[in-house]
């Protein structure tokens, strides 16, 4: 996998912390309203989806639009409940599918 | 006499510039297609339904003057409480002329802890942009912010 995502979670959090997580995909977002010189219609390449589970529960979800900008960051909020594993992922055009994880402990 | 004459040159010149400026705006924002208030209406109408929009509770964070439209900071947050029965279960995201009125929708849920969200956004025109947030009971609240944009995203071309 190519180290394309970048996310930031807390190592450590106290229960019932609220915390931030902050996620950025790169990716170029082609809008599919762009024209090259000869007037050809670039098509479009966008991610269309952002998901993040905590311990396997969906706490968050996205749907992406052209006016996303490149390198989608989105960032969002959850409360610390219980140690364990944030998992991400990123789906678009194209077959466009990428993961991410990171883990936390709760005290 | 001097002078004066320098001083009118130089207002002629200076308001050359400023002609050719503005006459070279129309040219900078041309683009394919356009969305409408109408087409922004009907964004806004698939995701709300019949339901009543109230102004309030959502709070839109954006630049008021942006320079560069491909990469506009966002933070959307919407005062309300994140327990189980009384929490913010989506946010939506709308732009007036992009030539696509939406712009993200964001789903949360009372274990948000906090109903707010940050992204980047694209922004082909100075224009007006409108977050609606969905609580727990359904009502639909929203807010919205007008922005300048003096480099407009969208526009050109690939090479």
């Amino acid at each position: 996998m190519m180290a394309s995502a970048l996310v930031n979670v807390p190592k450590k959090a106290r229960r019932g912390e609220i915390i931030e997580i902050k996620t950025l995909m790169s990716h170029i977002m082609e809008t599919g309203y762009r024209h090259t010189a000869s007037g050809e219609v670039v098509p479009r390449n966008i991610i269309t989806s952002f998901v993040c589970r905590y311990n396997g529960v969906e706490i968050f979800r996205a749907d992406l639009f052209p006016a996303i900008a490149a390198n989608p960051f989105i960032t969002f909020f959850t409360v610390a409940t219980e140690s364990g594993k944030f998992d991400f992922e990123w789906i678009g055009d194209k077959g466009f599918a990428e993961t991410a994880s990171a883990s936390i402990l709760v005290e | 006499m001097r002078t004066l004459e320098q001083t009118s040159r130089r207002r002629f010149l200076g308001l050359a510039g400023s002609t050719a400026v503005l006459g070279a705006i129309p040219i900078v924002t041309l683009r394919p297609v356009e969305a409408t208030p109408a087409m922004l209406a009907t964004a806004i109408r698939n995701v709300v339904g019949e339901a009543p929009v109230r102004t309030g509770k959502v709070k839109l964070d954006v630049p008021p003057l942006v320079e560069n439209g491909n990469t506009v900071p966002m933070t959307v947050s919407v005062s309300n409480p994140m327990t189980s029965d009384d929490y913010v279960k989506s946010i939506h995201v709308f732009n007036e002329k992009n030539p696509q009125p939406n712009v993200g929708n964001f789903y949360l849920g009372p274990h948000a802890g906090r109903a707010q969200i940050s992204t980047r956004i694209r922004l082909a025109d100075s224009q007006k942009i409108v977050a609606i947030a969905r609580l727990s009971d359904d009502s639909f609240w929203s807010t919205s912010v007008d922005v300048v944009v003096t480099l407009a995203a969208c526009t050109e071309e690939v090479i």
